[in-house]
């Protein structure tokens, strides 16, 4: 077999090259992914907190129910019923464009698993550092907001980081419903120029450094932001 | 209700239709878990075994497998795998490969951190008792890491069931596509794909409720 890279050279038919396409593909990718990333970790992050209310038993089952509807059914279904069920059921989604239909999709997706990993976090808290909110004379918002929630997040960073990639590997189901992102360019390019291969190749290899550079920006918010003597991934490990 | 009429769906629809492809998306799940968890404990195996020539290769492949989305993991499969053989193959056989091969890579990881979660003391008390790497393996190690990880195992399977129906990208029948055809045929798509989340959510529900209790069960006898 010989390698054709000069496929990406190509007109696709409609005035640009295959390469160009490929980057705007790669632009609707991050633009899917970084809008549901917005989403998913604020819901996620109020889902999450609101699991761990001893006091409000409504607002926990409210959100347990939250996290369980959107955790147990798969992904590509979750597209479609945004894209085609919702918007039969309620005319008033006609007008939403595509695009967000699958960002709704995807972040609540994604907000589930968020909140299951924010309440972990909460959880995994020593009881002392709500009391000492309370002991301050805090409010329980202003407990969450200046005593717990800063600590529970850094917590949860490393699990966050890979939540954040697959969010991003997930945006892939968005070729379903023909969104222009990476897979749905694969797919098209790969039929009309017969270089699968190289098409694919491409493809990967755009996944792959963006997932890697998320994993980068975390690793980086996650130095900014340890505190002194916790044991942080990636840090000299023991010692003063 | 809402625009929509769920009562065109029946028992022969569902059975003429959504069946065998449920029947499908159940084989797959149990191939891929059964032959993901034996190339997965592999990998893991070869991760840590402290030979440089074994590490490096089952790294490479964890890590690339789980840094490319699934759908591009059963696109590559679907255009490679008959440019190797040099025939044309199924998209069913396709996904099954495809997804034994992807599952590895994740439950490698889960092995993996079962193995480590084991003392050392019962790697050393194999030793003392003359038994060598292999039987120490099987006899020792990998029981307790399997039974330590079994409801991580099991939660990993409910996610590969849900990601089942991404075989949706090459067309291969399962039990979503069974649905959608349903949908097509008697002119409901709304109503089949939301039959379909109803069917999923409640497969899924009743499995992570089911494992739930398996992890009390066992949190009580460790």
């Amino acid at each position: 077999m010989t390698w054709d890279w000069q496929v990406f050279l190509n007109d696709d038919g409609s005035g640009r090259t295959y390469l160009q396409w490929m980057l705007d593909a790669w632009g609707w990718t991050l633009a899917v992914a970084g809008c549901s990333w917005v989403l998913a970790m604020v819901i996620g992050a109020l889902m999450g907190t609101l699991r761990t209310l001893q006091d409000q038993p409504w607002l926990v089952r409210l959100a347990t129910v939250w996290v369980e509807f959107f955790r147990n059914i798969p992904l590509l279904v979750q597209v479609f019923l945004w894209y085609f069920v919702v918007p039969k059921m309620f005319p008033a989604f006609q007008q939403v464009p595509g695009f967000l239909l699958v960002v709704f999709a995807l972040g609540f997706f994604t907000s589930a698993r968020i909140a299951e990993q924010v309440r972990a976090g909460i959880q995994a808290l020593p009881k002392g550092q709500r009391y000492a909110g309370m002991a301050l004379g805090f409010t329980s918002a202003q407990t969450y907001r200046y005593v717990i929630l800063p600590m529970a997040f850094r917590i949860i960073l490393p699990p966050l980081t890979s939540e954040s990639m697959n969010l991003l590997k997930n945006s892939s189901v968005a070729f379903a419903v023909s969104i222009a992102e990476l897979t749905m360019f694969a797919m098209q390019a790969q039929e009309e120029t017969s270089r699968g291969v190289e098409v694919y190749l491409a493809v990967t290899a755009l996944y792959a450094l963006s997932a890697f550079a998320v994993n980068r920006v975390f690793a980086l918010i996650e130095k900014k932001t340890q505190i002194p003597g916790y044991i942080v991934a990636g840090g000299t490990g023991g010692g003063h | 209700m809402l625009g929509l009429d769920l009562t065109f769906f029946n028992w022969d629809i569902f059975s003429k239709f959504v069946l065998s492809g449920l029947r499908f998306s159940v084989q797959l799940t149990l191939v891929a878990t059964a032959g993901g968890i034996f190339l997965g404990t592999l990998l893991a195996l070869m991760r840590l075994s402290g030979k440089k020539a074994l590490m490096l290769p089952a790294t490479i492949y964890v890590n690339g497998m789980r840094s490319i989305p699934l759908v591009m993991v059963i696109l590559w499969f679907f255009l490679l795998v008959p440019l190797l053989i040099g025939r044309p193959m199924g998209a069913e056989l396709s996904a099954t490969i495809t997804f034994v091969a992807f599952e590895a890579a994740y439950f490698s990881e889960i092995m993996r951190a079962g193995i480590q979660s084991i003392p050392r003391g019962q790697v050393h008390a194999g030793q003392a008792m003359g038994m060598s790497y292999g039987q120490n393996m099987r006899y020792v190690v990998l029981p307790q890491a399997f039974r330590n990880m079994l409801p991580v195992l099991l939660t990993q399977t409910i996610i590969l069931f849900q990601d089942t129906s991404l075989v949706y990208a090459i067309g291969a029948y399962d039990m979503l596509k069974g649905f959608t055809t349903a949908g097509k045929i008697y002119g409901r798509p709304e109503e089949a794909y939301l039959l379909a989340a109803v069917v999923y959510f409640v497969i899924c529900f009743a499995l992570s409720w089911l494992v739930k209790r398996l992890q009390a069960k066992i949190a009580i006898v460790r």
